[in-house]
């Protein structure tokens, strides 16, 4: 068990070391632009052209291929930015704080969509574009801590502090998470209860929801695709005096 | 392990149940004051003045919509299944309001069990269906 551990935590430390990371992440980007591509576009299309109309809301429900899965990933990205957090502050490894780094403006990019396609929606089905409920409230929060991470890593110029300030920040932020989860069940509120839940089947029909997690899919994907080409750029602007950059970027010995 | 970074996870771990700590006596003490809207039964036992906005919430009892024939003008009953309020309201609906549907109305109460709503905001529920599915289902009932 302890040596499955230890082999996992090395491959991991050689993988995300900047001159390794940068080769074999080249090799996997064009790869992984076309599946993004290819699955992102099949479940928004699907959603958005094939999928039945709502018997209540009519054609208006389709923003939800949009707005779940922009939802889901506002919160998970933070979760994953919890995880490097911890072993950017534990192990201190470099890249998890980069990751961390890089990881923060999609999930502020994801949260702000989330709540603007919340938005769109709301007025037509809701008859307002806002209202304070917790579930709204909460996700706002999400993007002020969002905000507040991206906001406090520029203001720090020694990199590898800035990345241990915000592994903390985004540790402690976490708490929100599972408000923003179970706000529609502990309060009552204009926000309607999860679709989607573990414990029981979900309370739409399969031909709806199956372009559903085809769209949840592709917004990881892009998730996992934008994070790649952040990351890239960070780890170059960072080593950029380093001679593995010149070499691999330029093919030139410095 | 490294007791140094043994020593760092016991102080994540410490902060990280701080703060979880700190959110969950916030949410204790602010609890009830995080509801969007009263429950007609809430506002039942609620000695509130007639010039204070509040929300009241729940479900349009089924045939107690009247329209007013000349004017905007609408009453509905509200229900939380235990206790009723009525709404009056003049003025635009959202599309999704209908009867056996929840509505969050915003307004003044004003005497008991009448409520003077300035806004109406319809609630929809997580259902989703085709309306071929909806139809079937009401057939079945």
């Amino acid at each position: 068990m302890n040596k499955m551990w230890n082999y996992i935590k090395d491959w991991f430390i050689e993988m995300g070391s900047p001159p390794l990371f940068f080769k074999w992440s080249s090799k996997i980007l064009p790869w992984l632009m076309l599946v993004t591509f290819v699955v992102f576009i099949l479940g928004l299309a699907w959603g958005l052209f094939y999928s039945p109309t709502d018997y209540k809301q009519g054609d208006v429900y389709r923003i939800i291929y949009i707005h779940v899965p922009s939802a889901i990933l506002g919160q998970s990205i933070f979760m994953f930015m919890a995880v490097c957090g911890f072993i950017t502050m534990v192990w201190r490894v470099k890249i998890s704080g980069m990751l961390l780094k890089s990881a923060a403006p999609i999930g502020a990019s994801f949260t702000l969509l989330a709540l603007l396609t919340g938005s769109i929606w709301g007025k037509p089905t809701w008859g307002t574009w806002w209202v304070w409920d917790a579930r709204l409230t909460s996700t706002l929060i999400l993007f002020f801590i969002y905000a507040a991470i991206i906001g406090l890593h520029s203001s720090i110029d020694n990199k590898s502090r800035a990345d241990r300030a915000i592994s903390i920040l985004s540790i402690v932020g976490i708490a929100i998470i599972p408000i923003i989860k179970k706000s529609v069940d502990w309060w009552q509120t204009l926000h309607q209860p999860s679709t989607f839940t573990l414990t029981s089947a979900p309370s739409m029909t399969p031909d709806m929801y199956q372009p559903l997690l085809v769209c949840v899919l592709g917004f990881y994907l892009v998730f996992a695709l934008l994070l790649t080409m952040n990351l890239r750029a960070e780890v170059v602007a960072r080593e950029k005096n380093r001679s593995w950059v010149s070499k691999q970027l330029l093919n030139v010995d410095k | 392990m490294n007791p140094i970074r043994k020593q760092r996870i016991y102080a994540l771990i410490a902060i990280l149940a701080g703060s979880i700590l700190a959110v969950g006596l916030v949410i204790s003490a602010l609890s009830k004051n995080l509801n969007l809207f009263y429950s007609p039964t809430d506002l039942l036992n609620n000695n509130l003045s007639s010039d204070t906005l509040i929300r009241a919430g729940g479900m349009v009892r089924e045939g107690s919509i009247k329209r007013s024939s000349d004017s905007l003008s609408i009453a509905f009953t509200v229900t939380d299944f235990k206790n009723d309020l009525l709404i009056n309201y003049s003025g635009i609906l959202p599309d999704l309001f209908s009867e056996k549907a929840g509505v969050v109305v915003q307004g003044y109460l004003e005497s008991e069990g009448t409520f003077r709503a300035v806004e109406v905001l319809a609630k929809h529920d997580e259902n989703y269906m085709p309306p071929e599915v909806a139809k079937l289902l009401e057939e079945d009932e």
